[in-house]
């Protein structure tokens, strides 16, 4: 299984975005999505600079993707949409149907987490366009993944997010510029102030959501660490972790050690526990409410995955 | 495999030959359609009553004996149905869906609104007659989107996200040939609808899997010696002091603390859409239809919304330079709106 590094989804200012990235070289990090994904408002890289940094990953060994707005509102988002899906050189994530409908029959590409596929029918149907690689939605169980590898065309790849807070929902509203009162066409750039996003709270003070702009994000982190060998038993055959403000590239070199069976699971989820911005989850692989988190028992995960009844401790 | 096919959208045989703007009212029963034709819908929407819809609620929708009844009850009118199978098929039953096609087909229905190209491709290949609309579940918010539904199952019509301005609704209608239908009036959702996840996050059930959103079996009511709280799968999502009004726990509606701002509605207050302002716009740039979200509301509701919404709607396509919404109508609308007000939305720039 390779590791894949997701798209960034804050918003950092120019020079964080470049040394992230000098950073992410250094990993054994096998492939870099990147571009954003959020919100056309945030230019502290255009894509020339995108296409830099994707110049100097690939120097370094990575197989760099370009990933494209998740929601397409204006005639300038379309302009950009197919600069980068006419690209010519790298490799494209659609990260909806209109990214599709400028890629299909025209390269291979990667179907973004987004694109809602579901089923085994759309799938195959998607294949047939040119998809090279397809996310999991992040809503889907392992059983439900263990049914769309049974019927997976031939040479498809399969990629799970498997690592950070969930980006649970878009909009046409930001959320961070409403939290000050602004209108988003004169929101300050208010998300560059929150480079993990800006925690929204129950009123009992309940970490519950964060609000990166037009996004809104699980407040838990999503961690399938321990599902690596039930995920490698399925033919998943690349793993996504998703950018956070610090400890990137110890998360990474975590899920490195993990795969590589240099560390326990349970070693390497308490290493992790304080490199992550928030308490873990994983209910979504279960089939459960996604904030739930169902504790690690060693053995279990690979059954759980394909569907069958855990065994109990005394079994 | 993946055939191109552009079928002009076939009108069904007593449609009015017009190309006026057609108002498309919400359907959860079969007295809340009888409702809508009686008020003047063009078009009522429904769903079946199973998880292939986004309003799987229990206690609405419809079986074979009452989709017949009510199918006949609006052709006889001269007026259509569209069938909603507007979830994603889930991995472990597609064939739920395909059956729900099968049945759809055979039931006589005018049009289906469905988001997923999988079903898309079986409906297509099954039933080259079938017509087929793009459900705001799919997503598509521009052009390219909407063309490539277009392209390769010829869908006729789209329905839009509530996420674009008025300009860039005009953008869409004016670089597509699909009919474009867009929400007018009810519960107005502030994330892209299909891509919204988050009432799977806190119940485990939601739009695209489920046909549910904050679903009620999730929620409980409290009283406390702080107020009344709604929880939703245990998550506290609103508290509500003596005499203030209690909402219905839709999880991005409730009174939350970001920093140091506490208690307050941090993604959306309870609040509907209403578009009526916009009307003389939207029929000018060419929209298609008016879609008035509800299936889960009264018939009661349905008869109200439809009745303004139709006086609208003609006063505007016979004056559409003296139009203007009528104080009457909008206090007619408020009183069924939810959390009694109404917004623009994503049509006015300064709401976003």
């Amino acid at each position: 299984m390779k590791l894949a590094l997701g798209p960034l989804l804050y918003y950092w200012q120019r020079d964080a975005v470049l040394s992230f990235y000098e950073t992410i070289a250094a990993t054994p990090v096998d492939i870099v999505y990147l571009g954003e994904t959020v919100c056309s408002r945030r230019r502290e890289l255009r894509l020339a600079d995108w296409l830099g940094i994707a110049g100097r990953l690939r120097e370094a060994g990575k197989e760099v993707v370009l990933s494209t707005q998740v929601l397409i509102e204006s005639g300038s988002d379309v302009t950009l949409l197919h600069k980068i899906a006419g690209n010519g050189d790298f490799m494209v994530e659609a990260n909806d149907m209109g990214a599709v409908h400028c890629l299909e029959r025209k390269v291979p590409f990667v179907g973004g987490p987004h694109l809602n596929i579901y089923n085994a029918p759309t799938l195959q149907w998607m294949a047939g366009l040119g998809l090279k690689r397809w996310v999991m939605p992040l809503e889907m169980s392992g059983s439900d993944l263990a049914l769309m590898q049974q019927s997976r065309p031939p040479g498809l790849e399969t990629e799970v997010f498997a690592y950070g807070r969930m980006p649970l929902a878009f909009s046409a509203r930001c959320f961070t510029a409403r939290h000050r009162n602004l209108p988003k066409d004169d929101c300050q750039f208010s998300c560059l102030a929150h480079a993990d996003g800006l925690m929204m709270c129950t009123r009992e003070s309940e970490g519950f959501l964060v609000l990166n702009g037009t996004q809104t994000q699980s407040a838990r982190v999503y961690n399938l660490l321990p599902e690596l060998d039930a995920m490698r038993e399925l033919g998943v055959d690349v793993v996504r972790l998703s950018p956070q403000a610090q400890h990137t590239p110890d998360i990474v070199k975590l899920f490195h050690s993990a795969l590589t069976q240099q560390v326990s699971v349970i070693d390497a989820m308490q290493a992790m526990s304080g490199l992550m911005p928030d308490v873990a989850c994983n209910g979504y692989w279960y089939g459960k409410p996604g904030l739930d988190q169902i504790p690690y028992v060693a053995g279990q995960a690979t059954l759980a995955a394909r569907g069958e009844p855990a065994l109990s401790p005394t079994d | 495999m993946n055939s191109i096919v552009d079928r002009s959208p076939a009108p069904p045989a007593d449609a009015p030959a017009t190309t006026s703007m057609e108002l498309v009212c919400p359907a959860g029963s079969l007295p809340a359609l009888k409702a809508a034709i009686d008020h003047g819908a063009d078009c009522v929407y429904l769903g079946f009553r199973d998880a292939t819809n986004a309003r799987n609620f229990a206690g609405l929708n419809f079986d074979e004996a009452a989709i017949n009844t009510g199918i006949r009850y609006a052709h006889d009118r001269g007026r259509k149905v569209f069938l909603a199978l507007n979830t994603y098929p889930q991995a472990a039953s597609p064939q739920v869906w395909r059956n729900a096609i099968d049945r759809a087909a055979q039931s006589g229905v005018d049009a289906v609104i469905l988001a997923d190209p999988g079903l898309m491709h079986y409906a297509v290949t099954h039933y080259p007659n079938l017509r087929l609309h793009l459900s705001v579940q799919g997503s598509a918010t521009n052009y390219e989107a909407i063309n490539f539904y277009h392209e390769h199952f010829g869908v006729a019509r789209a329905v839009l996200p509530r996420v674009l301005s008025l300009t860039q609704v005009e953008q869409v209608v004016e670089k597509t040939p699909v009919e474009i239908e867009v929400f007018g009036f009810g519960s107005l959702c502030v994330m892209v609808e299909g891509r919204c996840a988050l009432s799977s996050y806190v119940t485990g059930e939601a739009p695209n899997t489920n046909g549910v959103c904050s679903p009620p079996k999730a929620v409980r009511w409290q009283e406390t010696p702080q107020g009344r709280e709604s929880r939703l799968n245990g998550v506290l999502i609103d508290r509500y002091a003596d005499g203030e009004n209690a909402g219905y726990p839709t999880l991005c509606k409730g009174r939350f603390d970001v920093g140091d701002e506490k208690n307050y509605y941090a993604i959306e207050e309870p609040t509907s859409l209403n578009t009526l302002a916009l009307l003389p716009q939207l029929m000018k740039m060419g929209v298609r239809a008016i879609k008035i979200e509800g299936r889960q509301r009264s018939p009661a509701y349905v008869a109200q919304v439809t009745k303004v919404w139709r006086e609208a709607i003609d006063n505007c396509r016979d004056n559409p330079h003296r139009y203007s919404a009528k104080p009457v109508w909008m206090t007619d609308l408020d009183k069924v709106a939810e959390g009694q007000q109404h917004t623009l939305g994503a049509y006015h720039r300064p709401w976003k």
